[in-house]
């Protein structure tokens, strides 16, 4: 079995006007499926680059990238496209639902893109699973201003997942949640990524990096920084102490 | 994607911002409203036109006398008198595929019958001329030709004259004075209505045209003779005939201008209906102008629409939507957009023209050819004014639209 993410020596320059921006400079990593990646980095370091490139959103400038054995680079703007929408769930910081849509409408749609066309009312009895599985089951018909900030990335979650994809890509999922909320879905990551899904997640923050099982610390366009998390954080335990010191102030029944 | 779910997926966004959607479709309803009633009106000029012109009868041939020119001023033609009685025997004789032919003698005379007093038009004819004009008799029955030969003084009564003089008491059998001289009235025409230039053409006494001539008229000639072909096909060949036995009886040289004219019934048909024509292109294609600007409306709207879901776009994108699926979604959009609009604008001209023809005492047709055009026309517009947002929206980079604020 190909590992799901393959980058070899892989290079992006950005050309602005006449000076060459150099965004990423050469990284080699390699995800084997089953592993919940956290990439760190301060702005300008090249995580969003190499994002972009492992979501297939963008190719190399040079070197290659395999995504399951696929190599993007040499992929057309369309086949892109067939790729994400077969391989890759995306989840990103600021949910980026369709408003005034139901959140099972929301879900459906990267079936909507799917070839060949999934029936109708497969579509429906799959977003209805997919929420099942983010704990939203009952909540098909409410629309985005009808849920909280935790429920919508829910829905961006079961909206990810709803092809079966090879991998998960979280862009700062968390970065618009309150703290308790964050927890949350990171046990939803856990639990995915327990149930086999391979992860990659972007964060800065580093306590939520601590939920992945292996960190890659980007600077300057390199990896600096390639380890296994020692003391994983386990967002059930972390919730349950919540839940104990919320008792204790009375925040909670 | 699939068409239908493209469609789908147009009508939910466009249920999305209502009130929008609406003021957009303004502009193609407006417009496709006033296309089709103006073209319903001009449709409906047409049709009276040619229901009158087709009151002169089947397959008809008139031809007028010529023109008299005094001190420079054309008189108009028929004001001559070149068409004599010989003529007409002629044209019976010796023109082939001719039903019948009769002249036309035009007196103005006073009417008496009782203490009842008229001034009518009094038309010298033959006896082919209801056959020629198609026009039925309510009751008596028409003069023959041995009354033509003979110059009787019988005469046929139409309707309005009829009223006038006898009211609601029967015509046929009683004698009316016409210039003084007692005419037996043999029957009475069934009644007609207006003709094109709104003249009642019921206010008439027909008597033979020699009896017209001898007492009423004076003179001997004619200021014009309908002719009607045995059908339509032979209409043209019997113009063909009638021109050529005229010159040669009236000695006219080629190449000279004939002493008369003759003008078939689509002739005089098409130069009453190209007026109208000429109005309702130009009107027309005022309001068509109008359904441009409603197209250009439709951009307007969906360059907008674009730019504001610039993200949704970039999340469509990144799940896997196709450059083509990206196209289509606007593209059906903006079809939406202007055929639901153009849909709405033919059931509002048709409503409009409907009233209309209430206002103006005319009738209006709603033709169908004109309600595809508008139809057709305004979903060529959405997709001519569609395409370019559209393009611009399939063409967006799905990183920049993710990141657009």
């Amino acid at each position: 079995m190909p590992p799901i993410i393959e980058l070899r020596d892989f290079k992006k320059t950005y050309k602005t006007g006449e000076i060459e921006v150099h965004a990423v400079r050469g990284v080699n990593l390699t995800v084997q499926a089953g592993e919940f990646v956290a990439v760190m980095g301060a702005s300008g370091s090249g995580k969003s680059t190499l994002m972009n490139t492992i979501g297939c959103l963008d190719r190399p400038t040079s070197g290659t990238y395999l995504l399951d054995g696929v190599d993007v680079g040499r992929l057309q703007r369309d086949q892109l496209a067939d790729l994400r929408n077969q391989k890759i769930g995306f989840v990103f910081q600021g949910f980026n639902l369709l408003s005034r849509t139901s959140a099972s409408e929301n879900v459906e749609l990267p079936m909507l893109y799917r070839r060949p066309p999934v029936p109708a009312a497969e579509q429906r009895r799959r977003a209805l699973e997919s929420l099942t599985k983010v704990g939203l089951g009952q909540r098909g018909d409410h629309t985005p201003n009808q849920l909280s900030g935790g429920q919508q990335q829910r829905v961006a979650i079961a909206r990810a997942l709803v092809n079966t994809p090879k991998l998960l890509l979280a862009d700062e999922p968390t970065g618009n949640l309150d703290s308790r909320t964050s927890i949350e879905i990171m046990g939803i990551f856990q639990e995915l990524n327990r149930g086999g899904m391979t992860i990659v997640m972007v964060t800065h923050e580093l306590d939520v990096a601590r939920y992945a099982k292996r960190t890659v610390v980007m600077r300057d366009g390199r990896i600096v920084t390639d380890q296994a998390v020692e003391g994983m954080s386990s967002a059930q335990e972390e919730l349950a102490r919540l839940d104990a010191e919320q008792k204790a102030v009375n925040l909670a029944p | 994607m699939i068409i239908l779910a493209s469609i789908r997926l147009a009508l939910r966004a466009l249920r999305r911002n209502l009130l929008r959607t609406l003021l957009t479709m303004l502009g193609i309803i407006i417009g496709v409203a006033a296309v089709i009633s103006v073209v319903s009106i001009g449709n409906g000029a047409k049709k009276q036109v040619e229901a009158q012109i087709a009151t002169l009868g089947q397959n008809v041939i008139l031809v007028l006398s010529g023109n008299v020119s005094r001190g420079g001023f054309s008189m108009g033609f028929g004001s001559a008198g070149t068409l004599t009685q010989p003529d007409l025997e002629a044209i019976r004789k010796e023109v082939e595929g001719v039903e019948g032919a009769s002249p036309e003698v035009r007196a103005f005379s006073q009417l008496a019958y009782g203490n009842q007093n008229a001034n009518v038009q009094v038309s010298g004819v033959s006896a082919d001329y209801l056959g020629i004009r198609a026009w039925p008799l309510k009751a008596g029955e028409n003069f023959t030709e041995q009354d033509v030969r003979g110059a009787t003084k019988v005469a046929i009564i139409g309707q309005t004259t009829k009223k006038t003089l006898f009211g609601d008491s029967d015509a046929v059998g009683q004698s009316i004075r016409i210039k003084n001289a007692p005419f037996t009235i043999v029957g009475e025409l069934a009644p007609k209505g207006m003709n094109m230039m709104g003249s009642d053409q019921d206010d008439i006494v027909l008597v033979p045209f020699t009896s017209a001539l001898k007492r009423l008229a004076g003179g001997t000639s004619f200021r014009s003779i309908s002719v009607q072909a045995t059908d339509a096909k032979l209409v043209p060949g019997v113009q063909h005939d009638l021109d050529d036995l005229l010159r040669q009886r009236h000695k006219i040289q080629d190449g000279r201008d004939p002493d008369f004219l003759i003008r078939t019934q689509q002739e005089i048909s098409n130069v009453a209906t190209s007026t109208s024509r000429v109005l309702t292109v130009l009107l027309g294609s005022v309001a068509g102008v109008s359904l441009v600007v409603g197209g250009i409306g439709i951009m307007n709207i969906m360059l907008v629409s674009v730019t504001e879901r610039t993200r949704e776009i970039g999340v469509r994108l990144a799940i896997g939507a196709r450059t083509r699926d990206i196209m289509m979604q606007f593209l059906f959009e903006a079809i939406a957009l202007s055929v639901i609009g153009g849909i709405i604008g033919i059931g509002l001209g048709a409503w409009i023209s409907g009233r209309l023809s209430g206002v103006m005492g005319s009738p209006t047709v709603v033709a169908a050819n004109s309600i595809l055009i508008a139809f057709g026309s305004s979903a060529l517009i959405g997709i001519v004014f569609g395409y370019f947002p559209a393009l611009k929206a399939a063409r967006l980079d799905p990183i920049e639209a993710l990141r657009f604020e």
